[in-house]
């Protein structure tokens, strides 16, 4: 069934994100050959709108204001229902981003539609539109259609491939008015986090721990490893929350991103979110009790045993090749 | 201060993930509070302490997340509420979730709700968004840091990384991200008390709600296990000789030690 589908493009520090051409890809398979309109919502954005046109929107509208320079929930809100309103789509896609998460379901509730969040593939089959994300931070998935009205789905970065870009397309761009006011929501201020403690990021080798480490002093066969390896040590978010250290240590989604050398993951199941921060790690080694953990399916080496036996004997082994090299 | 909060019952989240019958299976699971739904709690709790007034802990669900309910209770939640759809629901989505607890919360005039940010489960992060929208109030998602004074609260909000400030004002409704606090457990006595704390439990009916409002929008179709990815090198043998491989394998293959 061929529908109109907006998509939604997402500008940071001036330029498009790389999710709003996958979105556009989704769009176009979501479209099912109708038309991919590009939305785009800023104080001035439209100059991006050929961009979108060439990773494959059939044309784009804007919507610009001073006071959409910020993200705000009600400023984006009141931009893209004037937009849905002159152009009534039949399916909506963004990113899966920050943006995107705060946004979509205010815009499904005022349209009372259902939304399908963090999509990671989607597939005509069977005459429905089939949406595939994951559940239980990936520890399952879940294949979901649209049962009732508008098609409205995120998609989480980096899993929908672009189209190829094609300088030759050309579009339509227009600009759609909406009146902008009564935000709620002020940004009185932007701070980048500053790093504290080890720098992780920078490390050559991080012996991480998780869960499974189950201590404060449960890190210090750790440590004593990542000493003698001259790494860093640092958390899955499992061993943030449960107190075995500081924030500061977490490499994830939400931490930090990490890509050293070595990365030996002690005792970490290996949650969708941690392994968005180090999967792209040169060499992964797991070491985990559960011969299941998600984290040996991203590990180029895995040993199934108990941590506490494993990486003593590892700082062992490490400290002999030292002196014997 | 007429607090709030938005709780899910979901798996533990060390729990091993199987399917039996198309669903996930959920025999012999051990269940909790969602985890960001605990941040929620804990910051409630602090709230009131510091301002006054009330928390109450509202989760829609099944029987089964009144033991969740009572351990909110236990940290020091001041009432509990149930909507329980067991008998009304067989399947709903988000869409479903919000407009019930929409439904609740539209008389109870709120001046402050706060949920989690996402459901370990799900994972959706829809339903506080939602809520807020349905009820007509301003929200700020995965919040780390809230501070109220009088009616205007000043919000940090983690945004990929970065923060931002936010000025905004009351009625809110707030999604917790980790690092907003730590969210405490529950002491004995504040066990021995939570059993005499009120745990009111609703049904559609009560919120003069049919099936048909709340009808889902959207349909899971299938669940499946991620399939086994052709992973690297799982070593066997004796875990001396493991170890032994391993240190080996990383310097003469690997080449990264």
């Amino acid at each position: 069934m061929a529908r109109k589908v907006l998509v939604l493009g997402e500008v940071r520090d001036g330029s498009l994100r790389n999710v709003s051409f996958e979105a556009v890809a989704a769009g176009k398979t979501a479209a099912e050959g109708g038309e991919v309109v590009g939305v785009l919502i800023g104080e001035s954005v439209s100059a991006l709108a050929q961009e979108m046109i060439h990773f494959g929107a059939d044309r784009v509208v804007a919507v610009e204001d001073e006071k959409l320079k910020q993200y705000t929930p009600d400023g984006f809100s009141q931009a893209l229902m004037a937009v849905i309103e002159s152009e009534s789509p039949e399916g909506l896609i963004f990113g899966h981003t920050a943006l995107g998460k705060d946004l979509a379901p205010k815009i499904a509730a005022k349209l009372g539609s259902g939304l399908i969040s963090d999509v990671t593939s989607l597939e005509e089959a069977g005459g429905n539109l089939v949406f595939t994300r994951p559940i239980y931070s990936g520890k399952a998935f879940e294949k979901k259609i649209v049962t009732d009205g508008l098609l409205f789905a995120t998609i989480r970065p980096n899993n929908i491939a672009p189209l190829e870009k094609d300088e030759s397309r050309s579009g339509d761009v227009s600009s759609v008015s909406a009146e902008i006011k009564d935000l709620r929501t002020i940004i009185k201020e932007v701070v980048r986090k500053a790093s504290e403690g080890v720098d992780l990021s920078e490390a050559k080798v991080i012996i991480a721990g998780g869960r499974g480490v189950k201590s404060e002093e449960g890190f210090e066969p750790l440590k004593e490893l990542a000493s003698v390896l001259n790494g860093a040590v640092g958390a899955s978010r499992g061993a943030c929350d449960a107190d075995y250290c500081d924030y500061s240590l977490q490499i994830g989604q939400t931490g930090k991103v990490v890509t050293p050398d070595l990365y030996i993951a002690c005792g970490i199941s290996g949650a969708i979110q941690h392994l968005a921060g180090m999967s792209n790690s040169k060499v992964i080694v797991a070491i985990n009790k559960d011969p299941e953990a998600n984290i040996f399916k991203v590990a180029d080496y895995g040993i199934v045993g108990d941590l506490f036996e494993v990486v003593p004997m590892l700082t062992e082994e490490f400290k002999k090749l030292k002196v014997n090299a | 201060m007429n607090i709030y909060v938005l709780m899910k019952r979901t798996f533990d989240t060390e729990e091993k993930i199987t399917i039996s019958g198309g669903k996930i299976n959920e025999d012999g699971a051990e269940f909790i509070i969602n985890p960001y739904d605990e941040y929620a709690i804990e910051e409630a709790i602090q709230v009131r302490d510091a301002q006054g007034g009330e928390v109450t802990v509202v989760s829609v669900g099944t029987e089964e997340a009144e033991k969740q309910l009572r351990t909110a209770l236990a940290m020091g939640a001041d009432k509990a509420v149930l909507i329980n759809t067991e008998d009304d629901l067989e399947d709903g989505d988000q869409f479903t979730t919000a407009k019930i607890l929409s439904e609740y919360l539209k008389d109870k005039e709120a001046d402050l709700i706060i949920a989690g940010n996402v459901a370990i489960d799900g994972g959706s992060g829809q339903v506080g968004p939602r809520v807020a929208e349905l009820l007509g109030i301003s929200y700020v998602t995965t919040i780390t840091k809230l501070e109220i004074n009088g009616s205007s609260a000043t919000v940090v909000r983690d945004v990929e990384g970065d923060s931002e400030v936010i000025e905004t004002s009351l009625p809110l409704l707030v999604t917790a991200q980790q690092g907003l606090n730590e969210p405490r457990y529950p002491s004995l006595p504040g066990i021995m008390k939570a059993k005499k704390k009120p745990l009111d439990e609703l049904e559609l009916d009560d919120l003069d709600l049919d099936e048909d409002d709340v009808e889902a929008k959207t349909k899971t179709i299938e669940i499946y296990l991620p399939p086994k990815k052709e992973a690297g090198k799982v070593l066997e043998g004796e875990l001396e000789d493991q170890v032994k491989e391993l240190v080996n394998l990383l310097h003469t293959e690997a080449k990264v030690v």
